[in-house]
């Protein structure tokens, strides 16, 4: 192999792997600034407070204060604990949240890697995030954060299986696990058989809507948003897992919350509000790039996030597990059923 | 080829190094945060091999699941470790015996060549052609089509391996107060709340 076949094959093509991981990585992290920003302000309007309006204009610099605050701090490892795993564990939670956008498509042909089982590899990252949870717990040396991990480990666990039957149940209607093609996938749908091709009908919010339902309130579970924030109940942990943390590692476990937030949050988009499509076949909304429409689904999936935290208050924990068990899986067992008997009867499966 | 020699050398190398790791560890819990490493680098070696499906189902399933079970397990043990440690000479007898079987074994299959299956000329399941359906497409075909009544068996037996496991730990103690939904939910006004007329200086 000669040296110019070497460049052209290996050094190029990761250079420019490298530079896209870069631009999506910035793109994120400023996205998440905002979207923690934007929280906050849903959250003070909702308890008509005015929320951060100090630092820069209507308080748009806040999240970046906040970050230089927590880098400047000085970290602090409680006795007792365990170093290396204490340290790791905040690692792991933001670069598992961070890597799984790697398969995310914002736009057609716009991700870093389109992989044959995209929304697999993005199932198996988010039940890794877990690891960041109990590990920090356990390194603490502490009651409070342990028993946030326990709770968090059921928490988790339990609503994953539910989140992998809605997932199947919208393979199901597409035949594919590539993300993109589940998105392409949702320009011909309900809407067309109604008269409305190309809308926001043909997506599969309205096809599946109980499922729609089950993985919204599922994502805010395995997400541990509030109501199903109980690994870090204020009230009764103190902080739960993350109560030993300061400045920077606690900022990591805040980035990767949020990030796994925003990934939920695109999720959702891709299944079943139909990506980077425009929702109406108007020559002036197909005019629009792709990558509007995308932001603009997973903003508006963030505000019903940030609302529920604003208006829902906390569930129990026996509450939590039932929900999970015993009305969301077999209630989406169920629709896995159902939806395979309609595709198989009617032929309109691909 | 020289980058999936590296990648593959890499994983292997962490895979064993991370095995070896799991049994030396002196913390369970290190032992146990070790295998996820290990299950991790299998699934490296599978992605390699272009088995995608396995290798993320690998980490869905023991990473995402098992190991998540174990680390719950393992942490809320109590483990003494002075105890445990003074064992280690009592029982190395034994391990190495195993040890020593299992070896003798591997050694045997792999230079003894004396379980090499021949290629079958014709055989009822050919693997197919990876470039014209993928991983997923060709395990389900055999899975669910090929092969439905045995997977339905084996689904089978689980579920009554299942109902077994919960029908021997399941206790109902009267003392505890259980919610019921439906009950709350069917709660009304006129069943709730009855409206009393007290008289002055009598009371209820």
């Amino acid at each position: 192999m000669t040296f110019d076949t070497f460049i052209t094959n290996y050094v190029w093509p990761t250079l420019i792997m490298l530079g896209q991981s870069l631009l999506l990585l910035v793109a994120l992290l400023i996205f998440i600034a905002y979207i923690l920003y934007a929280d906050r302000k849903v959250w003070a309007a909702v308890q008509m407070r005015r929320g951060p309006n100090v630092v820069g204009p209507w308080g748009l610099l806040q999240s970046f204060a906040d970050f230089f605050k927590f880098v400047f701090k000085e970290p602090i490892i409680p006795a007792g604990a365990n170093k290396g795993v204490f340290l790791l564990a905040p690692l792991i939670s933001v670069t598992l949240a961070l890597a799984a956008w790697a398969v995310i498509p914002v736009n057609e042909g716009w991700a870093v890697a389109s992989i044959n089982v995209g929304i697999l590899y993005v199932f198996a990252i988010s039940s890794l995030e877990i690891y960041g949870v109990i590990m920090g717990g356990w390194a603490s040396n502490s009651k409070y954060a342990f028993l946030g991990a326990l709770r968090s480990a059921a928490q988790m666990v339990s609503y994953e299986v539910s989140i992998g039957f809605v997932i199947i149940t919208v393979l199901l209607c597409v035949g594919s696990l590539n993300l993109t093609e589940i998105v392409l996938s949702q320009q011909t749908g309900l809407g067309t058989m109604l008269g409305l091709p190309n809308s926001f009908l043909d997506w599969h919010w309205l096809a599946l809507f109980p499922m729609f339902i089950v993985f919204f309130i599922s994502a805010l579970a395995e997400t541990n948003r509030p109501p199903f924030d109980l690994p870090e109940a204020e009230s009764e942990l103190v902080a739960g897992f993350m109560v030993e943390y300061g400045s920077t590692p606690y900022l990591l476990f805040m980035l990767g919350e949020y990030a796994a937030i925003v990934l939920m949050c695109a999720l959702t988009t891709i299944l079943f509000l139909g990506g980077w499509l425009p929702p109406f076949d108007v020559w002036f909304l197909n005019w629009i790039p792709g990558v509007f429409w995308f932001v603009l689904k997973v903003c508006f999936v963030f505000f019903m996030f940030s609302m529920v935290k604003a208006f829902v208050p906390r569930y129990r924990y026996d509450q939590l597990m039932r929900l999970g068990w015993k009305v969301f899986l077999p209630l989406s067992l169920a629709m896995v059923v159902i939806v395979a008997f309609v595709l198989k009867l009617t032929g309109w499966s691909a | 080829m020289g980058l999936q020699a590296l990648f593959f050398y890499l994983f292997s190398a962490i895979a064993i190094a991370s095995a070896f790791m799991v049994i030396s560890a002196r913390n369970p819990v290190h032992s146990v945060l070790f295998l996820i490493l290990t299950f991790f680098n299998a699934a490296g070696l599978f992605l390699l091999t272009g088995a995608e499906f396995l290798a993320l189902i690998l980490v869905v399933v023991y990473v995402g699941a098992v190991a998540v079970l174990f680390l719950f397990v393992v942490m809320m043990l109590d483990i003494d470790f002075a105890e445990l440690r003074s064992g280690v000479l009592e029982y190395a007898p034994v391990g190495a015996l195993i040890g020593f079987i299992l070896a003798a074994e591997l050694v045997l299959v792999l230079a003894g060549n004396a379980f090499t299956v021949e290629p079958v000329a014709n055989p009822a399941q050919p693997i197919p052609d990876l470039n014209q359906v993928t991983n997923i497409q060709a395990l389900g075909d055999i899975l669910y089509t090929d092969y439905v009544h045995f997977f339905q068996a084996a689904g089978m037996i689980l579920l009554v391996a299942m109902i077994g496991a919960i029908v021997l730990t399941l206790r109902h103690k009267e003392s505890v107060k259980r919610q019921d939904v439906s009950q709350q939910v069917a709660r009304s006004p006129e069943t709730a709340i009855e409206v009393v007329d007290v008289k002055p200086g009598q009371g209820i």
